[in-house]
């Protein structure tokens, strides 16, 4: 426990139990499929994969670091799968399940941890927006985006929804604080998903907030709800009720998904020096994987052969995660100049055009 | 003699101005149990509490405005911001705020508060926790700020800034933290260097190397390297104010200059430092101030923060380019 005395607040929405009962909420139906439900747990198992495939490139030197989602992957899948083509998504840097989701190969991530690109790919063409370390910043990002569909007129049943990724950390920011406030008087279309995976780094939630964090919403003037992190399908279904509202003009919607970081805050902590193992015990017990598991087998909506092949697609990818890996390219020393300004700029053409001569000095006399 | 690392070193002299002085205070993100992400603080929860070392929520321009308030409760707060590139929301608490009280309160208001800040490249990380923001405080009226370079001066400065009634920007060379060395802990605070003043951390004749931080070493291996010529290397400590007369009496010894930084060339250090020189030392100068430093783009992704970072061979490169006048 991290002595938020938070954990049993009852406003908790859960569509499936830790046993993998599907019990539903009067207020969040879901019609799911046999196909959809096994899709769900297909993504969840995947991106489980590449995070841990991640986590061991990190410790074989082939990563600076890494930043895992372990424990975190129903919140991002259920919520990454409730997003239209359209809609756009603000992601912080844990944020690889919704990265899954948005067709963000898990070559691109790495290549930001290994340290070859800041990012790289093109956040139109995925509705995915780059990685943010600058806590909260983002959540500004997306509302003033939001506020951009709003005046495109681009709302309505088929319109476009905006979501915000954060930490229950980042509530603590001032710029989140703002971004609060600013899509709530401007009624923006946009959905605060935040994270509470318990802790930030060493810091439990105690240290961030005295109430639960969905409650703050209310504060601002819009609505918040704390749905279970860990159930998939509650997640999807909080979060497409969430931005149907966004896209049909009813403004903001703040969505706390309670989850817990199974894993270290990234590959360079420590959790022994600040949280007690029966914490993760307790989670574990609570795993979102499981949990998907033991509702397709318990309703006969997947067998054996199901589960095999999953793992069969999981273990190909890993492979292939780790081959990419490898093979990412260094970017060329000279690239250190590019795409710093739209048009020509004398500083940086004078020092590229001295720093390549200097490069080539050494090349003459290495010849 | 302690054998300390710089980082340990830092620990200690807060702890012994922790010992020294109850209004001292640790505050920041991850500075209690965890003992910050780079451990600086570690054992100071442990033993001095929760009150004296604080966990706050995470928030930078928080974190700086209530060391504002405590310090006008009579604390000496000493914050840790996590990393170089997380200053910048507490920007507008630093520059308006911090920065100007004395002066906007006629001295009636005093701002002893240190802001650590590791700083500087070279450890393989993502974007932000690489940078050298040091202009930025410089060009600050209001400001102090200070860099260490070696075991020794983190004890003693570290001290030092705190028992200052200035705001005091302490910036750690993160890429030095593990580097060794012995401390006198048992010394005096009165006998060691002034904050302010410029050492001399290699004699030399022919050319003045000027560096700070993590550049001091690279400044030293490259005096080494250079078996043609005789390089002083000046490790400058106080980047504001600068210590202008050690800086000036080597240059009229040697007739050189040569500034190293990791802070992007224009607008830098360096270029104040040019200036300076160049106004008062002018009758000296056997060529022109040379600048080593980052170029003047955003830090890499950290696989070309080797190409980035002024490194051995462009110091020597930046010697031998003072040479060829
Ligand atoms: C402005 C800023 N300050 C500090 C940091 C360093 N830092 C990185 S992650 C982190 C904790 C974030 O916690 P939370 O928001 O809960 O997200 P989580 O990492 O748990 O997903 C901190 C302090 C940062 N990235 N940005
Ligand atoms: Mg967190």
């Amino acid at each position: 426990m991290s002595d938020t005395g938070v954990h049993e607040e009852p406003e908790l929405i859960q569509l499936l139990t830790p046993e993998g009962e599907l019990t539903g909420h009067p207020d969040y139906p879901l019609e799911i499929s046999a196909d959809e439900a096994r899709a769900l747990y297909r993504d969840l198992v995947l991106v489980r994969r590449v995070d841990s495939e991640a986590v061991s490139l990190q410790r074989q030197g082939e990563l600076g670091l890494w930043a895992s989602l372990l424990g975190q992957e129903a919140a991002q899948i259920g919520s990454g799968r409730a997003l239209r083509e359209q809609d756009m998504a603000f992601p912080s840097y844990r944020e690889h399940g919704v990265a899954w989701c948005r067709g963000i190969q898990p070559k691109e991530l790495l290549g930001m941890f290994r340290g070859v690109t800041n990012g790289g790919w093109d956040p139109h063409e995925h509705g995915f927006h780059l990685y943010t370390i600058v806590i909260g910043s983002q959540a500004l990002h997306a509302t003033g985006y939001a506020m951009g569909v709003q005046r495109d007129g681009a709302l309505g049943e088929d319109g476009t929804a905006v979501i915000s990724y954060f930490g229950d950390g980042a509530t603590s920011q001032g710029d989140t604080n703002e971004a609060f406030n600013f899509a709530s008087v401007n009624n923006a279309p946009v959905v605060f998903f935040c994270q509470n995976n318990q802790w930030a780094i060493s810091e439990p939630l105690e240290r961030q907030s005295r109430v639960p964090i969905y409650k703050r919403a209310a504060g601002f003037g819009f609505p918040g709800v704390r749905v279970d992190g860990n159930d998939v399908l509650a997640v999807l279904a909080v979060t497409r009720a969430a931005l149907a509202n966004a896209r049909e003009g009813n403004g903001p919607t703040l969505v706390e998904a309670f989850t817990y970081r199974m894993g270290a805050h990234t590959t360079n902590d420590d959790p022994t020096r600040y949280r007690a193992s029966a914490e993760l015990d307790e989670w574990k017990a609570k795993d979102p994987i499981l949990r998907m598991r033991r509702y397709l087998e318990g309703n006969g909506l997947a067998d054996e052969e199901f589960f095999a092949s999953v793992d069969a697609e999981a273990d190909a990818l890993g492979e292939q995660v780790r081959t990419e890996c490898r093979s990412l390219p260094d970017p060329e020393p000279l690239e250190i100049f590019h795409e710093v300004y739209a048009e020509p700029h004398v500083h940086i053409d004078r020092q590229r055009a001295e720093f390549a001569e200097y490069l080539a000095s050494f090349e003459a006399e290495g010849a | 003699m302690t054998n300390l690392t710089i980082g340990k070193a830092i620990n200690a002299g807060l702890r012994a101005a922790m010992e020294h002085d109850p209004k001292v205070l640790v505050m920041g993100e991850d500075v209690g149990k965890l003992g910050g992400v780079f451990r600086v603080t570690d054992g100071l929860y442990k033993d001095f509490g929760a009150d004296r070392v604080i966990d706050t929520p995470l928030a930078e321009s928080g974190i700086v405005g209530t060391a504002i308030g405590m310090a006008m409760r009579g604390y000496r707060p000493v914050v840790e911001i996590q990393f170089d590139g997380f200053f910048f929301p507490a920007a507008n608490q630093t520059f308006t705020q911090l920065a100007k009280m004395r002066r906007r309160s006629a001295g009636k208001l005093s701002m002893p508060v240190v802001m650590r800040i590791p700083y500087g490249g070279g450890i393989g990380a993502v974007e932000h926790h690489s940078e050298s923001p040091e202009s930025y405080f410089l060009h600050t009226a209001g400001l102090r700020v200070v860099s260490v370079a070696n075991p020794e001066d983190a004890y003693w400065m570290i001290q030092q800034a705190i028992r200052s009634d200035d705001p005091v920007i302490f910036l750690e060379p993160k890429r030095r933290y593990y580097e060794k060395a012995e401390v006198d802990t048992e010394a005096s605070i009165a006998e060691a260097a002034p904050m302010g003043a410029a050492r001399v951390a290699r004699p030399g004749t022919d050319v003045t190397l000027l560096a700070y931080g993590p550049m001091v070493k690279t400044a030293l291996q490259a005096a080494e390297a250079d078996t043609d010529h005789s390089i002083e290397v000046l490790d400058l400590r106080s980047l504001a104010p600068v210590d202008y007369p050690t800086v000036f009496e080597s240059v009229r010894k040697t007739g050189r200059l040569v500034v190293a930084h990791e802070a992007t060339l224009t607008g830098g250090p360096g270029a104040e430092i040019a200036a300076r020189v160049t106004e008062e030392c002018f009758y000296h100068l056997e060529a022109p101030v040379i600048r080593v430093a980052a170029f003047d783009t955003p830090y890499p992704q950290s696989r070309l923060e080797e190409y980035y970072l002024p490194d051995l061979d462009r110091v020597l490169d930046g010697v031998d380019r003072a040479f060829a006048y």
